[in-house]
């Protein structure tokens, strides 16, 4: 009878540990790093570099919630992750957080059992052809073959956007967005279809980046951000404000540089970000400057789009919708306290 | 004296072995059994606690995707239920091609590896390692991202007689149009199978009644072609057929193998024929030499010989292992998710569950599927091991 008791105690412990799982914070403080999903290479937004360091905006965003939790931005493990990979990735628990340039939906939202915390980069969803087509506009593009990546916004509006024109399409999906780019090369398809951002990322990746241009039509609202589970309100808080905080940064004029030095500030919205004022820190269940530290340790909103995507990079994104809202852009945060 | 024997002492039942063996039986199965209720549970409690959509209402709502191969009428305003259906209409396709070609090559190269001509044998031999040693995933790829690749660009299309058309984006063939009256041929095909049949079946008779033979298989062939022919020719060619022209980017009508099936369907056969061939070679050594010898001597020759001595009994000694090679093909052929096929993986355990987020039901059905599948080639090829197999008198 022992036996069977070893055996009963196993399984009711095995599934005790299922039903009633910690919260994911104190999971994550446990294990000393947060597990955040990212794309599986996409210059800009999550790219390995040659000494295999991650980089992007995806990827700062994890850093950024790393060093408000630890604060340390490397206390991050990475996972990349195929689009069709991403929902059950987190929806399992084998990441924390998908910050893997991910449209925001409302069944992503509400069927999925996701939460976004907000958007790191408004896009919208354009096409690449090879300039040897001669095609000046989306609208020529009947009957072409259309590569596009399995399992994303993309594929549905693809299909809405030339059945509301009347036109034809082949459709070729593939799971990677490297397939997509190397068909688009070998011939495979005409056009490849993705959010632009994307696009002009595949495009450096391209062997001859010169010969393909991106069309100047925009055929949907793309609003890209990342996303954790239902059903965890503080870690779901700690993310949706890491993002909050690094816009207003950029809006208060407080950036990695000169972060100490505000601290000396008179204006009470910087005092109360940087933790100098009040206990906002503290609220979160978090250091009270942790603010402060993620500005430091990664950088303002207007920093990390400018060295992944921006102007300083091989991508050379303009700002446009992604401006501060004061800018005639959207980006847009919450006030502190 | 003697000693009374003494009244064996009855042990107590739980040192009973047959009470025992039922109790162990009973703990293990109630052990097994709430394991699997306990995690069927925890799934629904975790489900509800995340708040994640379940059961299996996301059938009838509309999939908003396009997929390139549909076997049956598709568009994005189809239901998720119906690429259900496409994907696996799409892996039965392939599946049960690729059965086909991978036995006949398989049976070709086996018997070639038999061969007494040195040159052939070794070619087979050279085709069976190197096949069936290289992992298909990268065979797969080799032919899709290789050799299919390296065909023109629409333009610039190979051409055969300017009705087929080789290009990147496919093999174009030209498609038949049915005309009403094609119905005439059809049924003139059924009734030449069924009087082959026939002739076939009183040839045999005649044979063991009288010892006289008559051609069948000349005649039936005969039948098999010039029947629907002449009816063919009859109905006043009741069948027209749709060219591909380039127009715009792609060719357009016609039928079209697109590349993705084309290098499935190439890998999945090579890859299978190489493991079948060796399956025939030890079905057929598996048949003693004296079984030749004894052929020989009544004066057949060696084709006669193995089409009615040898593969006969090879035959017993290579089904078994042979179901278990289709059912790897079958399950292989979900490698389609790799290169874009759209199969029952990628269109429904891919696309779907990634637009519906559903994927426990997702993979319970293509799992389901796949496990239906293969008992279901498991049945038949176990009812053809029985027909085949030694029948004791």
């Amino acid at each position: 009878m022992q036996g069977f008791k070893t055996v009963a105690a196993v399984v009711l412990s095995l599934t005790a540990s299922w039903a009633y799982a910690g919260t994911t914070l104190n999971a994550i403080k446990e294990h000393g790093f947060i597990k955040c999903g990212i794309s599986d290479g996409l210059p800009g937004f999550s790219f390995a570099d040659e000494k295999g360091n991650y980089n992007g905006i995806d990827v700062d965003v994890c850093r950024a919630v790393a060093a408000a939790v630890f604060g340390d931005p490397t206390k991050v493990k990475f996972t990349p992750l195929t689009a069709k990979e991403r929902f059950t990735a987190l929806q399992s628990g084998e990441i924390d957080v998908l910050s893997r340039n991910t449209t925001l939906t409302s069944s992503r939202d509400s069927a999925m059992g996701l939460h976004f915390t907000g958007v790191t980069y408004y896009d919208g969803q354009g096409f690449l052809v090879n300039k040897k087509l001669g095609v000046k506009g989306a609208k020529e593009l009947n009957g072409a073959t259309v590569c596009v990546q399995a399992g994303t916004t993309t594929e549905l509006n693809l299909s809405d956007y030339f059945r509301a024109n009347k036109m034809k399409f082949t459709p070729i999906t593939y799971d990677k967005s490297d397939e997509s780019a190397k068909s688009l090369e070998a011939g495979r398809c005409d056009v490849l279809t993705s959010d632009q951002s994307q696009l002009y990322a595949q495009r450096i990746k391209l062997a001859k980046p010169d010969e393909y241009v991106v069309l100047p039509e925009v055929i949907s609202k793309e609003p890209l951000g990342p996303m954790v589970r239902h059903g965890d309100d503080d870690w779901f808080d700690i993310v949706k404000w890491t993002l909050f905080v690094m816009v207003n940064a950029e809006e208060l004029g407080v950036n990695s540089k000169n972060v100490e030095e505000m601290k000396k500030s008179t204006n009470p919205d910087v005092k109360r970000l940087l933790g100098v004022e009040g206990d906002k820190g503290k609220d979160f269940g978090l250091a009270n400057d942790w603010m402060a530290v993620v500005i430091k340790q990664v950088g303002n909103y207007g920093e990390i789009f400018e060295r992944n995507v921006g102007l300083g990079s091989p991508l050379k994104i303009q700002r446009g919708l992604n401006a501060l809202w004061n800018q005639g852009g959207l980006q847009y945060a919450p006030p502190v306290r | 004296m003697t000693e009374p024997i003494p009244t064996p002492v009855k042990p107590p039942f739980w040192n009973n072995p047959q009470t025992r063996a039922i109790a162990f039986q009973v703990i293990a199965l109630v052990v097994t059994v709430a394991f699997g209720w306990s995690i069927f549970e925890n799934t629904q409690a975790n489900l509800r606690r995340l708040g994640i959509a379940s059961g299996f209402d996301f059938l009838s709502s509309p999939a908003g995707f396009d997929i390139i191969q549909t076997l049956i009428p598709y568009s994005p305003t189809s239901s998720y239920g119906r690429v259900f259906w496409v994907g696996l209409l799409n892996t039965l396709l392939v599946s049960a091609l690729g059965v086909v070609l991978a036995t006949l090559l398989g049976f070709v190269i086996g018997i070639a590896r038999l061969s007494k001509n040195w040159l052939i044998s070794r070619l087979a031999l050279v085709y069976i390692e190197t096949f069936r040693n290289i992992p298909l995933l990268l065979q797969i790829f080799f032919w899709y991202f290789a050799v299919l690749r390296a065909v023109p660009a629409p333009r610039q299309s190979l051409s055969l007689g300017d009705v087929i058309f080789l290009n990147i984006r496919g093999l174009y063939l030209p498609a038949p149009q049915f005309q009403p009256s094609f119905g005439w041929v059809i049924a003139a095909f059924g009734g030449a199978v069924a009087a082959s049949w026939l002739l076939v079946r009183w040839a045999r008779s005649r044979q063991l009644a009288t010892g006289q033979q008559f051609p069948a298989l000349s005649v039936s062939l005969a039948l098999l072609f010039g029947l629907p022919l002449a009816t063919f020719w009859l109905a006043g060619s009741p069948l027209e057929w749709q060219i591909p022209k380039l127009g715009g980017f792609n060719f357009q009508g016609g039928w079209v193998v697109i590349p993705e099936m084309a290098s499935l369907l190439l890998a999945l056969t090579i890859y299978t024929a190489a493991f079948i061939a060796e399956i025939v070679r030890a079905g057929i050594q598996a048949v003693s030499h004296g079984q030749t010898e004894a052929s020989f001597s009544l004066g057949l020759n060696s084709g006669m010989t193995l089409r009615l001595i040898i593969l006969p009994q090879a035959l017993r000694v290579i089904i078994p292992p042979l179901t278990n090679q289709y059912l790897n093909l079958t399950k292989n052929s979900s490698l389609a998710a790799a290169i874009g096929y759209p199969d029952l993986v990628s269109a429904f355990a891919g696309t779907t569950l990634n637009q519906t987020g559903q994927a426990i039901e997702c993979i319970a059905i293509t799992m389901t599927v796949y496990l239906t599948i293969s008992l279901l080639i498991s049945l038949a090829m176990n009812q053809y091991n029985r027909r085949v197999a030694l029948v004791e008198r």
